[in-house]
């Protein structure tokens, strides 16, 4: 075991990656002799050239178009975005041609790309640095999207991502780079966990607390302030966004009869709603209680010193599982029971 | 007043700025830097380039007129633009890669796609009528200019390889206000990618004129890329061959992307859904039809000795045998399979799309107990 940040795991998953595939190449702006923004290419470029590790010019659409064009020749790009709120130019390469082309094409066209994507605040950052837009991303049909919430997670999770024949939007929890954790550089992955299952991070009784990315540690750190209140809670780390792996959340469903989905995202049209559906559908004579979200506003990203206000912390998270339970001490769980 | 003499600086209205090689009236006009590149190209060439435009010019009314009988749900005609075409498909090797819009029949033509291929998507019976890889011809994109990038990336990824082959975009007027083909221009021109940039500017985006999307001619764009532009008469069959392998020679060679702008002019409809009397005269379209891609060739051919009359006839007869091919083709397209709507979405198992069509394939089956026990039923009835 090494210790690494999350930042650094990643970017020996693609040190690894880039060795053990010729057609794996990254590209990306200010990726290779800078080594990104967040330094997560770092050390790349030298390390296998211009071509594997390609600086980019300014154009979104343009770096996922032409690693379409790639994936046509048999490589396999590995694509950062920036930041979060840069991805709209590539919106219509992404949701128009590499969600569909494998389709389009019959099967006969495969694309292998994996689309990394910084995202989330909690950073204190300007407009379009902050944003959570995988929801665009899991309504498109043809595209896989999961997200990474730890070292030894983003260490196997994007060579998986690399490795899958379909295309991946890879978000990455920017506020979570800087932390460290434990992570098998030799695991081999044949026997990893595949990227489409949850996981479960910490075990309870009394409700399911689903979340993802940046939240999961807040999560974590709200179920050991809730047993304090002796109320146990099973905290869920998502990973996979679309598909979503339902049968891991109903199974503790079943056995906890209460759910919190938690994203930094918008409520409306997000991925809380989507999973509270599918997990009523499959056990909702197991529900003690209606689910609850615990999500970003629907506003735009507000300002760096408002962003207290938006985010769900660890309050916030408290606040859904004291509704969730009809808590009376809980301001909204009178609401809860007003309801 | 017509789109061309709005132009206040008169550059689009001035038809004679481009290359030329075949005048209107089939008369051969000399050109020092363009000719080496067709010396090659005698009379029997020239003959097999004329009975390409005829046969796919017969293809497409015989599509068209296949829409109109309802065995098409929609078809994109190329009348008009054959030799733009024919011209620069004929200029690729086997091992280029073509990435086009959805007009290109006759580079598909000229690829191997067989009719029934062609007709598959256009019949709305599967996604696409081709595997790309057979042909080294991607299937129609219907995303304008968006193909312009899969083309410089795929050219991107052959000088990685060091490959000499190239990539060719195919793309109309319309699609060089799009984004995607201005940053297909700066990739390509930044990685010195092995691509040629064939814009068939045929004077109509639908309704729009081309000088809604450029006020010079779409061939300047290319110095502000740092590449070059070429201007050729896209109905000059000869001409448009020259340009194309002025282009890949560059590109093979390692010099980078040519944008070329081959002026033609769009006869027939966008689709066989639309209809250009709305927004076009039809003085103008007479006046192109005195520039027409394929009368000029028999007229040369005619000069050089060939018995015009003669080959147009025979190759009238391989026509009519071409079309007759065509229509019988489109009735052997398989109607799809109604659980195949889930195919190909991905490439991997995917556990949200298995339960979604578990589901559908129980739905569809209630429907065939149903049917069989109506089928018992009426068979009880009759005891």
């Amino acid at each position: 075991m090494t210790t690494l940040t999350l930042g650094k795991a990643l970017n020996e998953a693609m040190r690894r990656a880039l060795a053990g595939d010729e057609k794996v190449v990254l590209m990306g702006e200010d990726i290779g002799t800078l080594g990104g923004v967040f330094r997560v290419t770092d050390g790349l470029k030298a390390e296998f050239g211009p071509n594997r590790v390609v600086d980019t010019p300014l154009s979104e659409a343009g770096i996922v178009g032409t690693a379409v064009g790639l994936a046509y020749r048999g490589f396999r790009p590995v694509v950062e975005i920036q930041f979060d709120g840069f991805i709209y130019p590539a919106f219509d390469q992404l949701i128009a041609q590499v969600a569909k082309l494998h389709y389009r094409s019959r099967g006969n066209v495969r694309m292998p790309l994996t689309i990394r994507v910084p995202f989330g605040g909690g950073i204190g950052a300007a407009e379009h640095h902050s944003e959570s837009p995988e929801a665009y991303f899991a309504h498109t049909a043809g595209l896989r999207v999961v997200a990474c919430s730890n070292p030894a997670d983003a260490y196997v999770m994007l060579q998986q991502a690399i490795a899958s024949d379909d295309p991946v939007l890879f978000f990455e929890p920017k506020r979570r780079y800087h932390v460290k954790g434990e992570v098998d550089l030799d695991a081999s992955l044949a026997d990893a966990k595949p990227m489409g299952l949850a996981t479960f991070i910490a075990k309870g009784d009394d409700v399911t607390l689903v979340t993802y990315g940046g939240l999961v540690q807040t999560a974590r750190d709200a179920a050991i302030a809730a047993a304090e209140d002796g109320i146990s809670i099973e905290v869920i780390d998502l990973r996979s966004l679309a598909p979503i792996d339902y049968e891991s959340v109903a199974a503790s469903v079943r056995r906890t009869g209460r759910l919190v989905v938690a994203h930094e995202a918008g409520q409306q049209g997000g991925l809380g709603g989507e999973l509270i559906a599918g997990i009523t559908e499959r056990c909702f004579e197991y529900l003690e209680a209606a689910p609850v979200r615990v999500t970003g506003h629907d506003i735009p990203y507000p300002p760096a010193k408002l962003e207290r206000h938006h985010l769900p912390d660890l309050d916030r998270i408290l606040d859904g599982v004291d509704r969730v339970l009809g808590r009376p001490n809980s301001l909204s769980g009178v609401e809860a029971g007003a309801r | 007043m017509t789109p061309s003499d709005r132009d206040a600086t008169g550059l689009l209205t001035r038809r004679d700025q481009y290359v030329q090689l075949i005048t209107p009236t089939g008369e051969r006009r000399h050109d020092p830097e363009y000719d080496p590149w067709v010396a090659d190209v005698d009379a029997d060439a020239l003959a097999r380039l004329y009975r390409d435009m005829a046969i796919v010019r017969r293809l497409d009314a015989e599509a068209t007129a296949l829409q109109r009988q309802g065995e098409l749900g929609l078809w994109p005609p190329l009348a008009g633009q054959e030799a733009a075409q024919i011209g620069s498909a004929r200029a690729l090797r086997d091992d280029d890669f073509v990435f086009s819009s959805y007009r290109e029949h006759a580079v598909a033509w000229c690829r191997g796609v067989g009719p029934a291929e062609l007709l598959t998507v256009w019949r709305g019976s599967a996604a696409s009528g081709w595997n790309p890889f057979e042909y080294a011809m991607a299937v129609p994109q219907i995303i304008i200019g968006a193909q312009a990038l899969h083309a410089t990336g795929y050219a991107m990824g052959l000088t990685w390889e060091e490959s000499d082959a190239a990539a060719i975009s195919y793309f109309g007027d319309g699609a060089t206000s799009e984004g995607d083909v201005n940053e297909a221009f700066v990739f390509a021109s930044s990685f010195d990618a092995p691509v040629v940039f064939f814009c068939q500017n045929n004077q109509w985006a639908i309704s729009e004129p081309v000088d809604l999307q450029s006020k010079q001619h779409l061939a300047r764009r290319a110095d502000g890329f740092g590449m070059p532009g070429i201007r050729v008469d896209g109905n000059d069959v000869l001409a448009v061959l020259a340009a194309t392998r002025i282009a890949l020679d560059r590109a093979r060679r390692g010099k980078g992307p040519t944008l070329i702008e081959a002026v033609t002019y769009r006869m027939g409809p966008h689709t066989t859904a639309d209809d250009p009397k709305r927004y076009r005269t039809d003085d103008e379209l007479a006046d192109w039809r005195t520039r027409d891609p394929l009368a000029r060739v028999l007229g040369l051919l005619g000069a050089m000795g060939t018995d015009a009359d003669a080959l147009e006839a025979e190759v009238a007869e391989e026509s009519r045998a071409a079309a007759a091919e065509l229509r019988a083709a489109v009735t052997t397209i398989p109607d799809p399979e109604p659980m195949s709507v889930f195919d190909h979405v991905y490439a991997e198992p995917n556990t949200h799309l298995a339960r979604q069509r578990d589901h559908y394939a129980r739905y569809l089956a209630m429907f065939e107990e149903a049917d069989a026990a109506a089928a018992s039923g009426a068979e009880g009835g009759a005891r």
